[in-house]
């Protein structure tokens, strides 16, 4: 259900830049609150845990609830001081975790 | 399940029941008090302050499935001035929580942007816990034209 997540990170920064990270993944968000076609609750799948992580180091994290929106959007800044490799990870509620990475270059 | 009429009748009339006495709503929304408590727990018991962070969201949301909400504090980011994490909530809601950001000494800036679903309109508030326990809030009504939360 979950599809690729689209993140965007610049490929180059300075020592002591703050950029600013954007991270999307198509994911239905299904909030529990939702009644189907039947008539009966739809059960809650969400997304309910976001990390980043840089060179393996946790920079910023997210806990999320039912009532964010479909297709997770989470914008947030990370102050640069080496080049090295991101990591961000989703984890979905039935289990499964969602990762890709992207590689910045800090001059 | 078949309801016959009189079942039928019998149980709008405890609906009314429960509307009039406002525990329908209480059911299907969180209140305004749970939203406060929630608070109340993540400040450890006292009231947090104002001032210091910013909620930034369109004051009327047309579409209640997708409101953009960003929070910022006014924060250094470094030993002595750091924000922990700032949880955002939604008092009309029928589940208070919205999202919590966990920031780090790397975050650079206390600053994240989401989007949210809200069922109707009503006050969001975010909160911002600082590293020495400090809290600190920041309250914003969200007029909703269509609510967001299927039915």
């Amino acid at each position: 259900m979950a599809s690729k997540p689209r993140v965007k990170v610049p490929k180059k920064a300075s020592v002591g830049e703050v950029i600013t990270i954007k991270t999307l993944i198509s994911h239905k968000m299904e909030s529990g609150q939702r009644k189907g076609k039947d008539g009966k609750l739809v059960p809650r799948k969400i997304i309910n845990k976001f990390t980043a992580e840089f060179n393996g180091q946790e920079v910023f994290s997210a806990d999320m609830h039912g009532a964010v929106s479909a297709n997770p959007y989470l914008e947030f800044t990370v102050k640069m001081s080496e080049s090295g490799t991101f990591k961000f990870s989703w984890v979905d509620d039935d289990g499964s975790v969602y990762s890709t990475e992207k590689k910045i270059t800090v001059s | 399940m078949n309801i016959n009429r009189r079942q039928a009748l019998a149980l709008s009339a405890g609906a009314a029941v429960f509307a009039i006495t406002g525990v329908s709503t209480k059911l299907a929304y969180a209140a305004a008090e749970d939203t406060e408590k929630a608070i109340m727990d993540l400040a450890g018991g006292k009231a947090p302050q104002s001032g210091k962070i910013t909620l930034t969201s369109p004051e009327i949301a047309e579409n209640g499935n997708t409101v953009p909400v960003s929070v910022k504090v006014d924060s250094k980011m470094m030993e002595g001035d750091m924000v922990k994490s700032i949880t955002i909530f939604a008092e009309g809601n029928p589940n208070p929580d919205v999202v919590t950001f966990h920031f780090s000494a790397m975050s650079g800036a206390a600053t994240a942007s989401t989007r949210m679903r809200l069922a109707k309109t009503q006050n969001v508030v975010a909160v911002a816990k600082m590293a020495d326990g400090s809290t600190y809030m920041d309250k914003k009504e969200v007029k909703v034209t269509i609510g967001g939360c299927g039915g």
